[in-house]
């Protein structure tokens, strides 16, 4: 389908897209739009519906209501084109452990229907992209998690997908692992791949992400950018106040005079403030006395938090 | 793009199933030639044991040694214990271990294909075993008869309705503690399916209730084949087989859609 206006080409479009499991409903009706090239991302905690609405829109799950469309194609009655043309990489690598890297590589490009001869190519050209080529013929078992991890994106790139669909690409993953997954996801964007992750790191989706959207018990309650979602949902800053053991309830209402938002949390009390070091000043001089302070920027963390609550779901 | 291999269910693609099994196997021939030695150890026990303390059979009202009598019924339970290593123990793994088939289903492969490449893949190795089984049979004075080619077809009836059962079979299992209850359903149908001796031993009402075992009338049709006498219960035998076949590919179908692609 093309945009409308033709501003934008659009890969994928959701509109008033639910799945339900029974009496369950993951996901209640839920738009968003995927324009080309773009890297989009799906926040939100476990069982927020975001698994749910992945295996949708990697048309490999029907959607109980709601129109989905991918490549202008319903992926009700054109499954099998529409996963021709995109590449998953899921959450546990599912990965052949028994079999040699090359041959994982080339036994998942049959099943796109690719010729040997062009598997070969290609999985010479993965590999390298893949930083794996010495560790062509090493079983996928003897592999460390990065390894593992990038094997599993070469994987999905077999056969040179428009759309990449990623499920917590980097959970588990060293930093050294994951910067070169960051640096990987990029070249591809470059290359005009359209991404769409998931993540549970919100520096990762600041990072990666051109838009995003929060979910949280199967709805969507904030869309944008990273920054936007920032200066939309919280302050600029925010100041962490550490005050020994407890924070009693007179302190809490003297500091609610000097922030936009005040959050007590067991550790800590966070001030949501336009200016960090102004605010602290004021802290200080009405006599209130800290153990310790901070002075950050808001995250796309606070704006998660804030979201989509503190109390852990599972 | 893809043409219809039966109407409406799986595609030409369900051959890359059969190939990544070929891939996977490759590092395991071991266990791939195993599976020719096991019929050709229970042929020589028979034949050297049992078909000397055993006396002649009657098959079709004429008489034929024990080891005529029951390679037939050996060669059926072939095809059973092979088709429960090809569709239950490694299906299970690929299914609920691995998650080979999460992987294989964001491909424009279905759950319909990946039922269909297992089956296909199954019915490779039950061809050949079947092949050297009768062989075997041949060479150690088992047969009467050279009808006893038409025993691989038949043996093939038999791999298809025990395959597509146990695909079927496998989406229930949920650890492996569980195949202790395959194993369960396996040895009384091995043992009590007219394999050893013929049915009619039993009080006529039991008789009946092994009469629906498919191994019963996966030895039946093959006892028929094996000697060379024809008649019209062998028709209904093999389309007891093919039914429940198809309603096995079908339910397993179903159950890998549940279970993958909710």
């Amino acid at each position: 389908m093309t945009a409308q206006g033709g501003a934008r080409d659009i890969v994928l479009e959701a509109r008033g897209l639910v799945k339900r499991f029974g009496a369950f409903e993951a996901v209640r009706g839920v738009d968003f739009a995927i324009a080309r090239g773009e890297c989009f991302g799906f926040l939100g905690p476990n069982g927020a519906g975001k698994t749910s609405t992945m295996r949708m829109i990697s048309a490999v799950s029907r959607p109980t209501e709601g129109s989905l469309t991918i490549f202008g194609l319903d992926p009700r009655t054109h499954g099998p084109a529409i996963r021709g043309r995109i590449g998953v990489v899921p959450q546990d690598d599912s990965l052949e452990l028994e079999l040699s890297v090359r041959l994982n590589i080339e036994i998942y490009g049959r099943y796109f229907d690719l010729p040997r001869r062009v598997l070969r190519e290609r999985a010479d050209e993965l590999l390298e992209f893949a930083r794996l080529t010495e560790r062509a013929n090493s079983k996928v078992d003897d592999l460390s998690g990065g390894m593992k991890r990038r094997l599993t994106i070469a994987r999905a790139l077999v056969n040179r997908p428009d759309l990449l669909i990623l499920d917590e690409p980097t959970t588990g993953l060293d930093p050294q692992a994951r910067h070169l997954l960051w640096e990987r996801l990029y070249r591809l964007k470059r290359e005009g791949v359209t991404l769409i992750i998931t993540t549970h790191y919100m520096d990762e989706a600041e990072q990666l992400c051109d838009r995003l959207v929060v979910m949280d018990n199967g709805t969507i309650v904030a869309e944008g950018a990273p920054r936007e979602l920032i200066e939309r949902h919280s302050s600029r800053e925010v100041i962490e106040l550490r005050f020994g053991t407890d924070t009693p309830e007179q302190i809490r209402v003297a500091l609610a005079t000097h922030a936009e938002r005040v959050e007590v949390l067991p550790d800590r009390v966070l001030l949501y403030v336009e200016d960090g070091d102004v605010a602290l000043r004021a802290v200080h001089g009405s006599g209130l006395t800290p153990v310790s302070s901070l002075v950050r920027r808001s995250s796309l963390e606070d704006v998660f938090l804030r979201l989509t609550g503190r109390t852990l779901v599972d | 793009m893809a043409t219809r291999v039966l109407p409406a269910f799986g595609s030409r693609r369900s051959i890359h199933i059969f190939e990544r099994n070929f891939y996977a196997y490759r590092s395991q021939w071991l266990m791939f030639v195993s599976g020719f030695f096991e019929p050709l150890f229970y042929l020589l026990s028979i034949g050297i044991g049992l078909n000397h303390l055993v006396g002649p059979q009657l098959v079709g009202g004429r008489l034929v040694s024990y080891a005529t009598f029951v390679a037939p019924g050996m060669l059926a339970t072939s095809a059973m214990n092979g088709a429960v290593i090809d569709s239950i123990f490694n299906p299970f793994f690929r299914l609920k271990i691995s998650h080979t088939y999460d992987a294989v289903l964001s491909t424009p492969l279905d759950v319909t294909d990946v039922a269909l490449g297992e089956v296909w893949w199954a019915l490779s190795r039950a061809a050949l075993y079947a092949a050297s089984f009768i062989v075997c049979m041949v060479l150690l004075g088992d047969t009467t008869s050279w009808w006893v080619v038409l025993c691989w077809p038949g043996a093939l009836l038999a791999s298809l309705a025990f395959t597509c059962v146990g695909l079927a079979g496998c989406t229930y299992v949920r650890s492996w503690q569980d195949f202790d209850v395959v194993t369960l359903v396996q040895l009384p149908l091995f043992l009590f399916s007219g394999t050893f001796f013929p049915i009619t031993l039993y009080p006529r009402w039991l008789g009946a209730i092994v009469s629906v075992s498919p191994l019963y009338q996966a030895a039946a049709l093959l006892r028929g084949l094996a000697t060379g006498q024809f008649d019209a219960l062998m028709i209904l035998r093999a389309g007891y087989l093919v039914a429940l076949g198809l309603a096995g590919l079908w339910l397993a179908a179903r159950r890998f859609r549940a279970i993958l692609a909710p």
